[in-house]
């Protein structure tokens, strides 16, 4: 039962890494950038969640929606502000940007929100028991939910004219131009996408942990990138698999070994990438994608 | 007038790789540039398109000044660049590529325009599920052009389309040039194969470091001695 239950885990952290994890890999993919600024749209998500519903107390539907739009347009917003006027600058001066926009976001908040932790209650509370074992309902929502945005995401980026423009821009933004794309609208709509993501991604943590504060975005954010990474960055279905592997190693490492251990697990499956596949399970290392 | 260019300078950083250059292309024309490698003329070509802006002078395109257009708003209006190396999307299928090319017109008149390109070139009809980074250098210049009509382009660009490859498809790649001006087309046309160029443009422009040095009806420069000389192997 230790097995099956720590699995269950394990596919459902796994899945919000998933979830966090498609965001680098598209923002990756069409700007080349490490967005480290990611994991932080997933705290600002929380804390909108939380605002709607705590303090303006707004229907938690309504609040959920209003979160997710809330950071599509902060998501689009980081990317005018911060990083267009960077797109022909070295990769460094935009790492080292994102890495500011981090830290301004998350002490921006400590300064409006204190660093205290709030609490976040549960919107999917209750159990569902299955013969002598059971299965939160807050874990069933977070994979069903998963689930939806990879087939949804999956869709669009294969089906839609803009999801191929994507692919385009994503290949090769000066080709891309001469056909008629809007580069500067495509990026804008992959930010949009990615920072949605997050945001689900962050309602879906918060019932699980139900607790929400500044730095939150930190951890969650560095291990969805690892997730990108093992799973090859700038590839869908490798973000989907790099999630869920490193949420069922974590997982298990916690159940079977210890807590303490499961971030250093973590990390040496990122460094284990690193020196034996750079590219990823999936990932390609001469053509770039979404 | 399809074309009017107009004392450009264009810089790479501190390179001064276009020099006060004009010409001129007319509706219904095939013009040929022509020079050596670094000569500067994809640059212009990325200028025109608007990839890159000239620092002087103007830029016309059906009389509409397009000096400072970004590249993809110039699409619309009828003008198509098919780049130096092809630069299809090797990771999307051919069909996709070739609805990219389309990507400013209406839904409705993809299907024909696509049927269009298919009855051109066979070869993509066949191939239109696989994904374009796996044809050969042949067939993958015919989705550049068939990408690039897609989007029923009143003028088009070709840089450098017979680069790379075998004689029997550079001839089948300058048929394809004749055929679309039959069409209508007008053609702006980049190549360092300058015989077979100025055989089929009616008129072309010699460029050196930057600058035209010669410009001259077509069948008058492959006589000119030191066109000859420079360009045709003596
Ligand atoms: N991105 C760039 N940065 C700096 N210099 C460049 C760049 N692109 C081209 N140049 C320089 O500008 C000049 C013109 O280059 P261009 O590519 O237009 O030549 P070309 O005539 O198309 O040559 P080729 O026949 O080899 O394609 C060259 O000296 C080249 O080195
Ligand atoms: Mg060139």
């Amino acid at each position: 039962m230790l097995f099956l239950s720590q699995l269950i885990n394990g596919i459902q952290i796994g899945s919000i890494y998933a979830l966090v994890a498609l965001g680098y890999s598209m923002v990756y993919g069409i700007v080349k950038l490490i967005n480290f600024a990611h994991g932080d749209i997933i705290m600002m998500g929380s804390y909108a969640v939380w605002f709607f519903i705590a303090r303006l107390n707004l229907h938690p539907a309504v609040s959920i929606v209003l979160s997710i739009l809330f950071c599509a347009f902060l998501g689009v917003a980081i990317e005018k502000v911060a990083y267009k006027p960077l797109r022909n600058s070295p990769r460094i001066s935009l790492l080292i940007t994102a890495i500011g926009v981090s830290f301004l976001l998350q002490y921006g908040m400590q300064l409006i929100f204190t660093p205290n932790p709030r609490m976040f209650s549960n919107l999917f509370p209750g159990q569902l028991p299955i013969g002598n074992f059971s299965i939160s309902n807050a874990t069933l929502v977070t994979i069903g939910v998963s689930i939806c945005m990879m087939v949804l995401l999956t869709i669009l980026v294969n089906r839609t004219k803009m999801g191929k423009a994507m692919r385009a821009v994503s290949e090769d933004n000066e080709a891309a131009q001469l056909m008629g794309i809007n580069v500067n609208n495509t990026i804008s709509f992959t930010f949009a996408i990615g920072s949605a993501l997050a945001a689900v991604a962050a309602v879906l943590y918060c019932c699980s942990y139900q607790q929400i504060e500044p730095t939150m975005g930190s951890m969650l954010g560095l291990k969805a990138f690892v997730a990108a990474v093992l799973g090859g960055i700038g590839s869908i279905p490798g973000a989907v698999l790099g999630g869920l592997l490193i949420g069922i190693a974590e997982s298990f490492t916690k159940g079977y070994l210890s807590s303490a251990l499961a971030d250093a697990v973590v990390f040496g499956i990122l460094i284990l990438v690193l020196l034996i596949k750079p590219a990823g399970i999936l990932g390609r290392n001469s053509h770039e994608k979404v | 007038m399809m074309l009017e260019v107009n004392n450009i300078n264009v810089f790479y950083g501190a390179i001064h790789a276009i020099r006060e250059i004009s010409f001129q292309v007319e509706e219904g024309e095939i013009v040929t540039l022509i020079g050596a490698n670094g000569a500067g003329k994809s640059t212009i070509l990325k200028t025109v398109s608007g990839l890159l802006h000239s620092k002087t002078g103007h830029i016309k395109f059906l009389d509409t000044d397009i000096s400072s257009a970004n590249a993809y708003s110039l699409t619309r209006m009828g003008l198509s660049h098919v780049p130096e190396g092809r630069r299809i999307f090797q990771e999307l299928s051919v069909e996709e590529n070739l609805e990219m090319g389309a990507y400013t017109r209406p839904k409705g008149e993809i299907r024909d325009s696509m049927a269009d390109v298919f009855d051109r070139f066979p070869r993509l009809k066949e191939r239109r599920r696989q994904v374009a980074g796996t044809l050969s250098g042949g067939e993958q210049q015919m989705l550049a052009i068939g990408r690039a009509l897609m989007s029923h382009p009143k003028l088009v660009m070709l840089d450098e389309p017979s680069m790379g490859l075998a004689p029997l498809l550079v001839e089948q790649i300058f048929d394809i040039i004749r055929e679309l001006n039959q069409a209508g087309v007008t053609i702006l046309l980049v190549e360092q194969n300058a015989r077979m160029a100025l055989q089929v443009a009616n008129r072309g422009y010699v460029l050196e470091t930057g600058r035209i040095i010669l410009s001259d009806e077509a069948d008058r420069l492959l006589t000119n001695d030191s066109v000859k000389k420079a360009y045709l192997g003596g």
